[in-house]
């Protein structure tokens, strides 16, 4: 069962075979439940997924589960049920094969770093060579030291060093140990784009002559074109979506992978007419029947031009928080869909009102308190949606 | 000067071996409780901290009656030396270790709890035994924490009246601390020398916790500078 979801990345076949020299052997595959009690409800980790060398991108809101699943696969946490293992090697296979954290060989660098703060930066990055002779120690931390560029910070304290620095020493720290995978829990979030890419670079750099699997954390949309080769959807515990990148963000098969990327509309649509000289096609969407019944009429869209000719069907995302509300007919726009309808109810979370409006079909909009209060918006209001082609973003259907 | 110096010398020596039984006995027990998942873990927190409620005389009289020549402990002892525990100075450290283990066990554990967990693990990702994550990080982490152990379990030493007067006596020399100098003292109406003794022992415990917390005002305490 689990063989059908491997996704095979062209270019990390051939790495992996190449390492004939490497202790390691290919890529990590992971399927097991946790089930995590709590006062509120118990949260259920259930995945089963692999991962080849090369980057893997796991991605989910905050409360998906992501942490716990890196936990699960370096044995800080234990699964209830299930098998991990890394090539041919057993990690976990419930109720005989526990591997000890500290002989599993995965690397793990936290969202917290964890760099020990009395050490120093040397001192960090060469604790896991206690084993070594003092040379061998010396020269290990010291090649890591440079490959990361931290070489003169060596005998500063852990606890004085910068955000990026920390994050190269605690990364360094981490692939000294010649891991057979490696897990990044969000370990670059605070970093600007810039520092970031840098040390991305570093780190494919490194991985070209090691080929492990990389499981990278994050819960960023751009993160997740930035880096991934491969990208692994995560929701309430569940994998939801496994692919490419542009698969799997651009093209959402399911609501929830949408809902993830941040479409609250999503509508099933068929292509109309194109017109390739404007760049645009108009696309129908069927009416809700439940929204407006007994109404015949489509609603017409005009959205950017993708591939697919008249009559091809397509999925319409729009964010709530694109869409223009006006209280009476706008006039001399350049956006091009302009809807009326009438507001079914409002709703006020933290600072954002939520507004559904029945426009014969069922369209979320998001809104300041402010908008709220001066146009004194109320339930049963006619309003106008006003959404400029490019907010329409096509999905194949 | 009416000090009985011999009596400070006896409590002063009493104080550092006990403080450092407790230094070794201590940094085990006080791993287990701040790491052990045992459900019924609470138990055995709850006899450390006996002797801070309990009357010094209540476990003085225990330690006693299981020192005695009645006890399993007490006829080991005999056959092991001649002599009994009771009313020795093996048996004012052996009664000393108890009353003052939850003054070393309880600074040690807090600080070993409040290590960083993500610290623990991440020291067992990279390879570290147990042993090493303990000596690596959590001790080095825990100094303050093992610092004021050290210290209140000798000061607590130092002051103790009670289980010493039940288990020791009042031997000169062998068994008669510096606080049961000052009781006797007082009995026999020599206010001046017990206030002498009195005076002394507090400035002696007032500076030993000043150089503790002075010390653990230092950056890395657990509660630094503002």
């Amino acid at each position: 069962m689990s063989d059908t979801r491997i996704l095979e990345q062209p270019g990390t076949a051939t790495a992996t075979s190449d390492r004939v020299t490497q202790t390691t052997s290919g890529g990590l595959s992971a399927a097991f439940r946790k089930r995590i009690p709590s006062q509120a409800h118990a949260f259920i980790l259930e995945v089963d997924f692999q991962a080849m060398p090369g980057f893997t991108i796991l991605f989910g809101a905050s409360g998906a589960g992501k942490t716990t699943l890196l936990d699960c696969i370096a044995g800080i946490v234990t699964p209830d049920s299930g098998r991990i293992a890394v090539g041919e090697r057993l990690l976990f296979d419930h109720p005989r094969v526990n591997v000890p954290i500290a002989k599993r060989r995965v690397g793990y660098v936290f969202q917290s770093l964890a760099l020990f703060p009395h050490l120093s930066v040397e001192e960090n990055v060469a604790y896991s060579l206690a084993g070594l002779r003092r040379e061998e120690r010396v020269a290990g931390a010291t090649a890591m030291l440079q490959a990361f560029r931290i070489a003169h910070l060596a005998q500063r304290k852990a606890r004085d060093i910068s955000g990026g620095e920390s994050q190269r020493t605690a990364l360094a720290r981490t692939l000294v140990t010649d891991p057979d995978v490696l897990l990044l829990d969000e370990p670059l979030a605070a970093l600007d784009a810039p520092t970031k890419a840098k040390i991305i670079d570093d780190l494919r750099e490194w991985n070209r002559a090691h080929g492990i699997p990389i499981l990278y954390v994050t819960h960023s949309r751009e993160e997740v074109f930035a880096l991934g080769e491969r990208v692994v959807v995560l929701d309430a515990g569940r994998i939801v979506a496994q692919g490419t990148p542009h698969d799997v963000m651009s093209a959402p098969l399911q609501e929830t992978v949408a809902q993830l990327a941040g479409f609250e509309n999503i509508f099933d649509a068929v292509v109309e007419s194109v017109h390739p000289e404007r760049g645009t096609m108009v696309c129908k969407i069927m009416a809700n029947p439940v929204a407006a019944p007994g109404a015949s009429a489509p609603v017409i869209l005009e959205t950017p031009l993708v591939r697919g000719g008249v009559g091809a069907a397509l999925r319409v995302g729009i964010r709530a928080g694109d869409i223009l509300l006006a209280t009476s007919p706008p006039v001399g726009l350049s956006a091009r869909n302009v809807l009326p309808g009438r507001i079914t109810s409002l709703e006020q979370r933290d600072v954002i009102v939520t507004a559904h409006v029945n426009c014969r079909v069922d369209m979320e909009v998001h809104l300041t308190l402010a908008a709220r209060d001066s146009l004194e918006l109320q339930a049963g209001h006619e309003v106008w949606l006003v959404i400029k082609t490019h907010s329409c973003h096509l999905m194949q259907g | 000067m009416s000090i009985d110096w011999q009596a400070f010398r006896l409590t002063l020596e009493l104080a550092v071996i006990v403080s450092a039984a407790l230094f070794v006995i201590g940094l085990p027990v006080a791993y287990w409780i701040a790491f052990s998942r045992w459900r019924w873990k609470f138990l055995i927190e709850a006899v450390v901290a006996l002797p801070i409620v309990l009357p010094p005389t209540v476990l003085g009289f225990y330690v006693l009656v299981a020192l005695g020549s009645r006890s399993l402990i007490g006829r080991w002892w005999i056959s092991l030396t001649g002599h009994t525990l009771a009313f020795t100075f093996s048996g004012l450290v052996i009664g000393s270790i108890l009353y003052s283990l939850p003054f070393a066990v309880q600074p040690f554990a807090a600080s070993f709890a409040s290590v960083d967990r993500k610290l623990i693990a991440a020291s067992s990702t990279l390879g570290a035994s147990a042993f090493r994550t303990f000596y690596r990080v959590i001790a080095p982490l825990s100094v303050p924490g093992l610092v004021t152990g050290a210290a209140l379990s000798f000061a607590h030493t130092m002051g103790e009246f009670g289980v010493v007067l039940m288990v020791g006596g009042n031997i000169p020399g062998v068994t008669r601390t510096v606080s049961i100098d000052i009781y006797d003292r007082v009995q026999a109406s020599d206010y001046a020398g017990a206030n002498q003794t009195a005076l002394l022992l507090l400035i002696l415990c007032f500076a030993l916790l000043a150089i503790v917390y002075g010390f653990n005002r230092r950056p890395w305490a657990i509660s630094p500078l503002k």
